[in-house]
């Protein structure tokens, strides 16, 4: 197992035990971007866990999908912006580690609040906008759901981007074709994302959010595109709660905590490579 | 004496907000400005003459432009953005919340067209809840400046106050009153007169007309104290407590609801700590109409004799 592929399967393993932790969370789609939160912060990003909010001359990543807090707290722990025990303080009273990520409570790594989806392409864009005004060439990330682009900001921010040139911008949508209600074509059908996308002007990839090769491979290449005078988009195939059987594809899991039975099945399907927090 | 205030000019406050900011753009390189279609109606044509890498159009978009706002102080920016103020607030709640308030983003909401003298548009685009929607953000600070002068100024200084700032003004042409070299201060309450009688708390266009009703009272020998509330919060609680410990009752005056607006807030602080009757003008309660500004102020009872009417009144209850 290559180092990025132990990093995941430990995230993976973050995920399960938080959300049981708390008995309360986001399981499903955390799962799901387990692989692409490890790329980027473990192989892709420039970026400094000492944690600066303007980010200046670092990449930086905006999680628009809020509700996917544990896959982000877990990477920015294992990546040293805050210490891998906090992670037992998740989404509980008196905690840095909020339901969906805040700066409420200054916790590093976090720039900007979400979890009422649809708000964080624009909120990129604004930082990608800055880096641009500061002559600063690193680039902005952003994730988002999905069952996000019903929301219609998201449509004004892709809009912008576009019309505005924003080519220091990478938005990757985790195309798991699940949200709350069920699966994505029967509660709103979105279509081809990537064709929508592409209407608006975006240079767009599509990769397999959960194959790491290829994600890795995606990720830089659509590092390679930027600078040419459009936004980059990744649609990202992924399975909802990947690496645990029973939550795999399920939109159930979208937002509901294993019990202690069910715990014990995910961890035993997902290997402890670098030590539980 | 009121009396004796000055009129200098005649000019509508977006336009301070216009001359402000084209102000700012050559002292402050951080500054930049955001609209949603509507940079003509705010006046930022010198600024994007002159900054035009720091103008940002964003079309008829505002929960995007407020996103992009707060994107763009991750970096050090200082984004001003600008439309009306029923599409700077009511449209755009949840933006601001989440990713300006609770965030704790320095953006600068800079909303014309507040309140009845919008005019002639009519009740869609007259918001007479902003204030309130404003306010009730915790770490938003509500500024709500007189005139011309008092707007630039108010424009300048937002520029060093960090963070979320909802600065509010208007529309129509309006007399300039206050000195262009005043001191203004953030949170800081302005005394156009000392009185004995009453307290009079107004803030925005309202306080042109506060003055009106003012010399109208001090002919009847009613003395007023005439306070102008620009910064609706934080509100200025010792200088409102200090002048109604004194007068032992209040009116107040806004272009908005009496509901959550101004009216409320000195309310609250009187309520906690010295309890006094206060009569409130503003809308009561109610949405606005189609006409000419003052048609409608006088329709809606935010008229100067309303004022005077309000103050007999509030004279009896003490």
């Amino acid at each position: 197992m290559t180092d990025l592929k132990k990093m995941a399967s430990q995230i993976r393993r973050d995920i399960v035990r938080m959300v049981h932790e708390a008995q309360s969370g986001h399981p499903g789609g955390s799962l799901g971007c387990a692989d692409f939160f490890t790329a980027l912060y473990f192989q892709i990003m420039k970026h400094d866990p000492k944690f600066n909010m303007d980010g200046i001359n670092e990449d930086i990543f905006f999680l628009s999908n809020g509700h996917i807090s544990p896959v982000f707290y877990s990477a920015l722990a294992r990546s040293g912006y805050f210490p891998l025990n906090e992670l037992h303080t998740f989404r509980k009273l008196n905690s840095r580690l909020q339901g969906h990520p805040a700066t409420h409570e200054h916790l590093p790594g976090v720039r900007v609040a979400s979890g009422s989806l649809g708000q964080g392409m624009s909120v990129a864009i604004g930082a990608a906008l800055a880096k641009r005004l500061n002559k600063d060439s690193r680039l902005v990330y952003s994730l988002h759901g999905d069952g996000e682009l019903d929301e219609g900001q998201v449509w004004e921010s892709i809009m912008f981007a576009a019309h505005r040139k924003v080519d220091n911008l990478i938005s990757t949508i985790d195309w798991n074709g699940q949200q709350i209600d069920g699966p994505t074509r029967v509660v709103m059908n979105l279509g081809d994302i990537r064709r929508k996308f592409e209407a608006f002007g975006w240079t767009t990839l599509e990769t397999d959010g959960n194959d790491m090769d290829a994600l890795v491979a995606t990720l830089n290449e659509a590092r390679e595109l930027t600078g040419s005078g459009t936004p980059v988009g990744i649609m990202m195939r992924t399975v909802m709660g990947k690496g645990v059987d029973y939550m795999e594809g399920h939109h159930e899991w979208h937002g509901i905590a294993p019990n202690d039975e069910q715990l014990k099945i995910a961890l035993a399907q997902l290997p402890e490579t670098l030590g539980d927090y | 004496m009121l009396k004796d205030i000055k009129v200098t000019g005649q000019k509508d406050t977006r336009s301070g907000f216009g001359d402000g900011i084209h102000e700012l753009g050559k002292k402050n390189p951080n500054v930049v400005a955001l609209t949603a279609d509507l940079a003509g109606s705010l006046k930022l044509g010198p600024f994007i003459k002159d900054f035009p890498d720091r103008f940002f159009q964003c079309g008829i978009a505002e929960a995007n432009m407020i996103g992009i706002g707060a994107g763009l102080t991750i970096g050090g920016k200082i984004p001003y953005t600008t439309t009306f103020a029923n599409f700077s607030t009511g449209r755009v709640y949840d933006q601001i919340r989440q990713s300006v308030a609770y965030s704790g983003k320095n953006v600068k909401i800079c909303a014309s067209h507040a309140g009845l003298t919008l005019g002639e548009d009519g009740a869609t685009h007259q918001i007479l809840e902003d204030i309130g929607l404003m306010k009730m953000l915790p770490g938003m600070t509500v500024i709500v400046p007189c005139d011309y002068n008092q707007t630039k100024l108010a424009t300048l200084a937002i520029a060093d106050y960090p963070g979320p700032v909802y600065l509010r003004f208007g529309r129509p042409v309006w007399p300039i009153f206050t000195d262009p070299d005043q001191e203004f201060e953030i949170g800081k309450a302005q005394f156009f007169s000392r009185g004995n009688d009453v307290s009079i708390f107004a803030c925005g266009h309202m306080v042109w007309k506060a003055i009106e009703a003012g010399i109208i009272l001090e002919e009847k020998g009613i003395s007023v104290e005439l306070v102008n509330i620009h910064t609706v919060k934080p509100l200025d609680e010792e200088a409102v407590l200090n002048s109604t410990r004194k007068t032992k009752c209040a009116v107040t005056v806004e272009e908005h609801n009496v509901i959550g607006g101004l009216g409320d807030a000195i309310a609250q602080c009187t309520s906690k700590h010295a309890p006094i009757p206060i009569e409130y003008v503003g809308t009561q309660d109610t949405f606005g109409e189609s006409g000419k500004p003052m048609e409608l102020l006088k329709k809606y009872g935010l008229d100067s004799p309303d004022i005077v009417a309000a103050v007999e009144k509030v004279l009896k209850r003490k």
